[in-house]
């Protein structure tokens, strides 16, 4: 999932301040699991917010609405009767999920209350780590589905470098070396054999690198 | 036991102070409450395993919260204490009142009443 962390509430504020009726906007998805823009994270927000509005002296209106997701316009126009009554939106949702808020209401304010850091999972409660960069052209298949993209600091394909140390990479003691992983892997599965085989280059077109990209499915489309 | 303890303390009974959710600390705060005590069970004794050490964890976050909004993290507390210890509840609550007089009221009670 996409893993986000909350926005200082400090920061909020600030993008709030000449604003009056603002709607924080929720996200019932990857936010959620990542404890960061779901429905409970909504109402503490918007309940500190409140309390500094008043602290302060300031007439504001703050409602709470969760959506499913903020990345399909099936949920997003559920909000489409109300939007106007508001000057500003905090979406906690995923900076996807902000800018296709402001697509669909382009009249209205859409600012982010959350950071969205990277795709990952959840290793345990309160813990989340990257495991995909997206770059379009998946090769777990030959790694023992361990991602030297992702999880390698210099994205080699071919094993490891002269800094993995005790299975840690040389930058960071606490960050696995992935070839290490991954050969731990495939000798788990008894596949080393695998290991001997050069990786080819790598088109990395498909990647963020070659600029952003998109996905077409002609037999889906309407 | 008749002990002497505060009058202006407003209990609210909950099965397992694990119930207390974030938001109904908040919210209290938000509708003027200038202090909010949360009394859970010893640790390691929960009644219901380890709620008290939830209730400890939101209690930190409400502090948290409520001193990046210049509220004050002073005003939620978590005490713990064993159901039958009369004397030691008294003595919590006093020591709390006292504590939340000193730190004066509630700034967005103020500003509520100032704006009324």
């Amino acid at each position: 999932m996409i893993v986000a962390d909350r926005k200082p509430i400090e920061e909020i504020i600030g993008y709030l301040k000449d604003h009056k009726n603002i709607l924080v906007l929720g996200c019932n998805e990857c936010v959620t699991v990542c404890e960061a823009g779901g429905k409970k994270e909504v109402g503490v927000l918007a309940s500190a917010l409140r309390m500094h509005a008043k602290k302060e002296g300031n007439e504001v209106k703050i409602d709470e609405v969760t959506l499913e997701r903020q990345c399909d316009r099936e949920y997003l126009d559920e909000i489409r009767d109300s939007i106007d009554q508001y000057d500003a939106v905090v979406s906690l949702a995923c900076g996807v999920g902000v800018q296709f808020t402001a697509e669909q209401y382009h009249s209205t304010p859409v600012y982010p209350g959350v950071n969205t850091c990277f795709m990952g999972a959840t290793e345990k409660r309160g813990l989340w780590t990257e495991r995909c960069q997206g770059c379009g052209q998946c090769i777990l298949a030959t790694t023992g589905s361990i991602c030297p993209v992702a999880r390698c600091a210099k994205r080699l394909f071919n094993g490891p470098c002269g800094g993995s140390t005790d299975g840690k990479c040389e930058i960071n003691a606490e960050v696995d070396c992935a070839w290490q992983l991954i050969i731990d892997r495939l000798e788990a599965l008894d596949r080393l054999d695998e290991y001997e085989k050069l990786c080819p280059l790598k088109d990395w077109s498909t990647d963020r690198a070659g600029g952003p990209r998109k996905v077409v499915r002609e037999d889906v489309q309407q | 036991m008749r002990l002497q303890y505060p009058p202006n303390i407003r209990i609210v009974r909950v099965p397992c102070s694990g119930k207390v959710d974030l938001i109904h600390i908040l919210h209290a705060f938000e509708k003027g409450a200038d202090g909010v005590c949360v009394l859970g069970c010893l640790e390691g004794d929960c009644h219901f395993n380890n709620g008290n050490l939830m209730a400890r964890r939101r209690v930190e976050q409400a502090q948290e919260i409520l001193n990046s909004i210049g509220i004050g993290g002073e005003r939620a507390q978590m005490y713990n204490l064993s159901s039958s210890e009369g004397p030691r509840f008294a003595q919590y609550v006093t020591e709390f009142t006292e504590k939340i007089k000193d730190l004066g009221p509630n700034p967005v009670k103020l500003a509520k009443n100032k704006a009324a």
